[in-house]
Order: C-alpha cells, then sequence, then structure tokens
C-alpha cells in the first residue's frame, strides 16, 4: 500500500491531471459566498475558471463532465485536521491524509501543528508546505501558538506569519496560562490571524468520557462540560480586552455554545466550530465500549447535541470542522482507558452533515455548505469568493440524495477509527477539482 | 452435585455485570449458592462439578481477597486453576491484552475470572475468546460476583427485600461494588439509597432510581440494611474531601450512631476494612455485622457462579 514517489510521498495520490478544458455542464451551482443558487454551466481552463453561464457549448477536445442532478459549490475547507506528518506517518501521511480529504469533497485544510516534530517554526512550515505542494489539496499548516505547544513561550508569529501561516494553535492543549494567550492574542493582532483555541482546563483529573448519567453507570473517568466553558470565558474576556480575534476549536459543551452567542452579540471578534460527530452522535455510544468514541473533547449529551443544533441554525456556530484524528488499529484496538483520543472525519464530513443536518432539517443545505466553504476561509483571511472568472478551479460536484454505507475498510485514510462505520449515510462526493487536478470518486 | 444437563440455566453466557440480567437468573445463582454454603459445612468441602475443567484467573489489578476467594470457589469444585497476575501498567507499555489472553486461551482452557481497571474490558475479552468470562471487578464499572454475594448476605436476614430499603455508604462515584449492588437490589425490589459527601456522588445517580442523602444519621435511620464502601485512603484526600478524620466524622459507621437504627439493621463491609475510618472497631465487630457471613458466602456464591456458567463451555457466544 504504501509505495515511494518521487522520494517524496509515502503513498500514492488519488487525483489525476485535470484535462486543459474541462465543462462542467447541468449542474446547479451553489454561491456560498453570495448566498445564491443558480443553474449554470461551468468552463474551466488550464485550472481557472474561465466562464460560468447557461449552456456553455463545448469547444473541441473539450472534456464534459455531466452534471445532471448534481451540485456543485467552491470546494469544502476543513479547518481542523491532523495529517500526522512528520512523525506519526503509521497513522496518516499527507497523501493519505489528502487522499482522504478529497474523497469528501475537501480541497483546503488546515493542518494542526501536534506533530513530531512539532510545528513551532519556519523550517518546519516550510518542509511541509514544500511537500505539499504538487498535491490536489491545498495544505495550510498552522503552526503552534507556544513552542513545544509547552504554553511557555511564544512561537516567531512574525516570521511564520510572513511564511504563509494563516492562524496559529496549539491544539490538543489548552493554554493554561491567561498572561501567555493575552500575549498571543495581543501579538496576533499585528497580522490580523487568529489564535485557535483548543478550550480545555487541564486542572481536572484525567478522564476517558463525558461526565454524565453514563459515566455513572459505566464508571468511567470523566470530564464536566465546565473544563471547556471555563476555559471559553477566559479567553473570551481576554478577547474583550486585548480586542484579539479569537476561534474556538471543536466546540462540544452547551454551555460554550451559548457563552460564544452572547460574545457575539457584543461584538466581539470571536468565531467557532463544531465537529461532525458533536452533533450527530451522544455519550450513550460510549456503552459500546468502543474506542470508536473516544475522542477529546468527549461526545456529549442530548442536551448538548440540541444547543449545537440551535447554535449552527442562529449563526453562532460558524464552521463545521473534523478534527480528523486518525490512529492505527493497534493503538485503538485496547482497553478504553489505553486507547488515545481521536477519530477520523474527513471523508464524512460532507454525509454526516447532509444525513444529520440537512435531512433531518436542523439546516438549510446553504446553511450547511456556507459552514464548510466559505466561512473557514473568511475567518482565516482567504478569499471565499471562488466562483468567478479568473479564479483557480476549487470545486466540488456532489449528490445530496445518494445513499452509501460507512465502511471502515473502504476509507482511503490509512486509518480505520471512524464514528460512523455501518452507519448509512446520504450525500456522495462526486468530482473534487483543485490546483489543475481532478478526483472522480 | 448433579451433572448439569438436568437443571435449570442461566440465560446469560458469561457474567460480565449485573447490569441486563433477569431476576430469574439472580434467583438461581442464589440458591444454587445455599446448596453449595451446605457442601462448605460438610467435612470434605469439595464437590467434582468442574472436573476437568480449567479455570483461569487473569487479575490486572491488585486484590487479596477476591482472587483468593474465586481460586478457593474454583478449587472446592475440582476445576483445574492457573492464576496469572500483572499490573494493568504492563498492558500499557507491554503484550495487549487481547494477545495475553488469546496466548492463554491457546493452551486449552474454559474459563476466564479477570479483573481489570478498565471498564469494558471484559467485553473486548468475550469478543475475542471462546472462553466463559467472569468479571472480577473493571474500574468503577461492576463486580457482579460482589453483588450476589452482599445480596446472598441481605436476603438469608431479611427473605422478602421488597419495600426494605438498603443504603450504600461513602465513596460512590469510584466504586464498581456500589453499581452492581444497586442494579441488584433493584431487581429484587429493594428501596436503594446512596450515601456520602457530596463529592463522592456521581453525576445524576437518581436516575437510576436511588435516593441520595448526604446526612448519614438520616440514612442510619431509614436503614434496614448498610453496605459501608471502602474509602481508598490514598486516592481522594485533597478536592473530594478535606480529611480523613472529617470523613470519620460525618461519615464513620461508629456505635454511638448506630444507637437511632432500626434494632435489627444488618451492616455489610465488602472488605478490607479501614478500621477506624469508614468503620469503627466497635462495629466491625458488634452484633449487627455480618462482615464474615459475606466472605463465606462469597466462595459459595462464586461456585454457583462457576458451575452454573460451565453449562456454556464450548457453547456458542
Ligand atoms: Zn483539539
Amino acid at each position: 500500500m504504501k509505495k515511494m514517489i518521487n522520494n517524496i510521498f509515502l503513498s500514492e495520490p488519488a487525483f489525476k491531471p485535470a484535462a486543459e478544458k474541462l465543462l462542467i455542464k447541468n449542474g446547479t451551482v451553489i454561491d456560498t459566498s453570495a448566498e445564491k443558487q443558480y443553474k449554470a454551466d461551468i468552463f474551466i481552463v488550464n485550472g481557472r475558471i474561465e466562464k460560468i453561464s447557461e449552456n456553455i457549448k463545448a469547444e473541441k477536445g473539450c472534456e464534459i463532465i455531466d452534471a445532471k442532478g448534481l451540485y456543485i459549490t467552491s470546494g469544502f475547507f476543513d479547518m481542523h485536521v491532523h495529517l500526522r506528518e512528520p512523525g506519526y506517518e503509521q497513522a496518516e501521511n499527507l497523501v493519505t491524509g489528502t487522499n482522504a480529504a478529497m474523497t469528501g469533497g475537501i480541497t483546503s485544510l488546515a493542518a494542526m501543528a501536534n506533530t513530531t516534530p512539532c510545528v513551532d517554526n519556519k523550517f518546519i512550515l516550510k518542509d511541509i508546505q514544500s511537500r505539499s505542494k504538487e498535491l490536489l489539496v491545498n495544505v495550510h499548516q498552522i503552526p503552534a501558538v507556544t513552542l513545544k505547544r509547552e504554553g511557555k513561550v511564544l512561537v516567531e508569529m512574525t516570521e511564520l506569519f510572513e511564511n504563509g501561516a494563516l492562524a496559529f494553535s496549539d491544539d490538543g492543549n489548552g493554554i493554561e496560562s491567561s498572561e501567555t494567550m493575552t500575549g498571543a492574542l495581543t501579538y496576533a493582532k499585528m497580522f490580523g490571524t487568529p489564535i485557535l483555541v483548543h478550550p480545555e482546563d487541564h486542572s481536572f483529573s484525567e478522564w476517558v468520557m463525558n461526565e454524565s448519567f453514563t459515566s455513572t453507570e459505566l464508571g468511567m473517568s470523566y470530564l464536566p462540560n465546565i473544563a471547556e466553558s471555563i476555559n471559553v470565558t477566559r479567553d473570551i474576556e481576554i478577547a474583550r480586552y486585548v480586542d484579539g480575534k479569537v476561534h474556538f476549536q471543536h466546540v462540544s459543551a452547551k454551555e460554550s455554545v451559548e457563552l460564544i452567542r452572547k460574545a457575539k452579540k457584543e461584538k466581539l471578534k470571536v468565531t467557532c466550530e463544531v465537529t461532525p460527530h458533536h452533533f450527530s452522535l451522544t455519550d450513550e455510544k460510549v456503552r459500546t465500549f468502543s474506542t470508536d468514541y473516544k475522542m477529546n473533547p468527549p461526545l456529549r449529551t442530548q442536551e448538548d447535541l440540541d444547543a449545537i443544533h440551535k447554535g449552527l441554525k442562529d449563526g453562532t456556530i460558524d464552521v463545521i470542522a473534523t478534527d480528523h484524528a486518525p490512529h492505527p488499529s493497534e493503538k485503538k484496538n485496547v482497553e478504553f482507558d489505553f486507547a488515545p483520543f481521536g477519530v477520523l472525519g474527513l471523508e464524512t464530513m460532507f454525509s454526516a452533515g447532509i444525513t444529520y443536518l440537512v435531512r433531518s432539517e436542523k439546516l438549510s443545505l446553504m446553511e450547511f455548505l456556507k459552514k464548510i466553504t466559505a466561512n473557514p476561509r473568511r475567518i482565516l483571511n482567504l478569499d471565499a469568493d471562488l466562483l468567478k472568472k479568473g479564479k483557480i478551479a476549487e470545486l466540488t460536484i456532489f449528490d445530496i440524495d445518494q445513499k452509501w454505507k460507512v465502511d471502515r475498510r473502504k476509507l482511503k485514510s490509512l486509518s480505520i477509527n471512524t464514528c460512523f462505520h455501518g452507519e448509512t449515510h446520504y450525500g456522495k462526493v462526486r468530482f473534487t477539482i483543485n490546483n489543475g487536478k481532478i478526483f472522480r470518486a | 452435585m448433579d451433572r448439569l444437563e438436568d437443571k435449570k440455566l442461566l440465560k446469560i453466557k458469561h457474567l460480565l455485570g449485573i447490569k441486563g440480567m433477569c431476576r430469574e437468573d439472580l434467583e438461581l445463582i442464589l440458591k444454587t449458592s445455599e446448596s453449595f454454603k451446605q457442601i462448605l459445612d460438610t467435612p470434605n468441602k469439595k464437590v467434582a462439578a468442574l472436573k476437568g475443567i480449567t479455570v483461569v484467573n487473569m487479575f490486572f489489578e491488585n486484590s487479596t481477597r477476591t482472587k483468593i476467594s474465586f481460586e478457593m470457589a474454583e478449587k472446592r469444585l475440582s476445576a483445574d486453576v492457573v492464576n496469572f497476575a500483572a499490573s494493568s501498567s504492563s498492558l500499557k507499555k507491554g503484550e495487549t491484552l487481547i494477545d495475553t489472553a488469546k496466548n492463554i486461551e491457546a493452551m486449552k482452557i474454559d474459563m476466564v475470572v479477570m479483573r481489570h481497571s478498565t471498564p469494558g474490558a471484559h467485553k473486548m475479552l468475550m469478543e475475542n475468546l471462546d472462553s466463559v468470562i467472569i468479571n472480577a471487578g473493571d474500574g468503577a464499572h461492576e463486580h457482579p460476583t460482589q453483588a450476589i454475594l452482599d445480596l446472598m448476605t441481605i436476603v438469608e436476614h431479611i427473605p422478602n427485600l421488597k419495600g426494605k430499603r438498603v443504603t450504600m455508604v461513602g465513596d460512590i462515584v469510584h466504586s464498581r461494588v456500589a453499581m452492581s449492588n444497586i442494579h441488584a437490589l433493584k431487581l429484587y425490589g429493594a428501596k436503594v439509597q446512596v450515601c456520602g459527601p457530596s463529592t463522592l456522588i456521581p453525576k445524576d445517580i437518581e436516575k437510576m432510581g436511588v435516593d441520595v442523602t448526604y446526612d448519614l444519621n438520616e440514612a442510619i435511620q431509614n436503614s434496614d440494611a448498610m453496605n459501608i464502601l471502602r474509602i481508598q485512603l490514598e486516592r481522594h484526600v485533597g478536592s473530594s474531601f478535606p480529611s480523613l478524620r472529617e470523613y470519620h466524622n460525618y461519615w464513620g459507621i461508629t456505635n454511638e450512631k448506630l444507637a437511632r437504627a432500626k434494632n435489627d439493621i444488618l451492616i455489610l463491609h465488602p472488605g478490607p476494612m479501614n478500621r477506624g475510618v469508614e468503620i469503627d472497631d466497635d462495629v466491625a465487630d458488634g452484633d449487627h455485622q455480618v462482615i464474615l457471613d459475606q466472605v463465606l458466602n462469597g466462595v459459595a456464591s462464586r461456585m454457583a457462579v462457576l458451575y452454573l456458567l460451565s453449562a456454556n463451555i464450548g457453547g456458542e457466544k
């Protein structure tokens, strides 16, 4: 399965070069930036959009994709991914991770810095950038906030920003010191980049699941909601004090949603994301003792799920991001207490959204798509208005009615730790296009 | 004891926990336990019921009394007994639980008794082995044979538990004994109450249909039986409660506090006891305690569990 290609890639990419001239016909375009939906064809030349309009005639030598019954949007953006390279390549690498991404319709992603070594300096950042250059998926490597993610000394943010850092994150660790957090938010203001915060107060004792009636019956060690919301409260106050930009990662507790809603009403520069598993599943799943339900933050209760649905609907929650966290099966196939935290997400982000949000009418298709296209790009100060002549064709083409069964053995990821194994999902990505390359499902 | 064929069988195939068991199964185990208890009173003390059957005791956590009790039960049934002890931390570093268990099973064994620090570890074992699995404690989740021996001991004194109040006292949040006891007592129609400092009562435990009180004096007055849980000395002093002194003053069982109890209140303790902390000497050795009955019933009821479950050896999962 692992193959050396150009001595760079550990595995074989799943994409092909796109035809020089590519015409997408008969589809429905959903422009999440302008919030418009219309019927149109899209003509792509040399990887860039040449024209979007009705009934474009095919030129000679032009390849045609028939998108009848399908939707076309700007490519999906997952702003929370662990690609595991460098240092943990038995779980995932840049190629398998981005193969999984394009299978899920994701054309751009933000990779977290908890690699070995940690991405806390320009050299590692540039190394990952150069190694992901030739891929279909844009890999935006996010550097750490502090050296080794230890929460003490700030990384060289200015230099990292000049080398392409869109944001900073110590993801995996909550930043314990309020002073360090104040410093980071103040310093990052100079470039307008957000600090992506993993909100967790680590002073609570070791835990494996959410604190609830379920943890009581199962006798498992637990983490209360407030371990998250305490840090959310603090960082909202710091953001208010320094007028900084803070983005809360993988919000899971109903208290956090309420705090962020209030902060937004007060016009603070606060945004947040939720993962598909936190809008789909509750901690009742842990009763199976399957380590596919062990993640950080943990699955919460139905009340939290309801609060998340409400927060998604009213715009409190800006973004859906996966926290894709691969682990090899030998690490996960152990007792619950000993297994590492984390589940896969890239290949099921879209289908989980269609299945659990759109089809159950928690969100409209437009509302859902905005959270995986335009919103994350805006938070990271990227161009979100991609469906225009002259722009690089970064597109996802999908069917929202197609049913499929999630099967861990059929995933493109190098790991198999999905929490949706065996479920029937709706919504399938058919084509993923970016950087002059194309992936066909 | 007769061969099993013409006996009633349990609905369960393994004993992973009390939750999900039916009352008929518990009744059958208790009835069988009483028969074994009579055998333990004879000079020979031994039956051939598990002759030719190999039982492995896998203990990944320190346990003296549960291990001895199981071993005694197995030997009284004439089983071949193998003991395997290791620390849970060795599982994190070395060979995995599944590999360890599969290796042992490859040597042709029939039943596994396991103590493990992680809730649900037995389910993993069951899914990966063909042997009959008995849970001897998994973290703070379940300790089913303890609940069975406690139930047996209570029922010997209070034959009809319906409407009687049984209180679990102490560290409920870290207690597999409490969880299994609650499930078992509810099946027998008892009113179950938990009592302890608020930091040691787990979230939403009322949803299990139990009453909660922090006031030991109140609990002592309204209880027909009390099960006094062990305080793990090393574990709690700090954010859970201020000191052992304060714990003893407010939640330790003393004769003075027992003066307000019903005349025939039963005092149980799963052991090992911290005398002077959760229970005073004069209570531990007093008229209300049935602690040594519990120990003997432990052997008898584990014999019953092993014997009844041996019917599933070689059967499907
Ligand atoms: Zn995180």
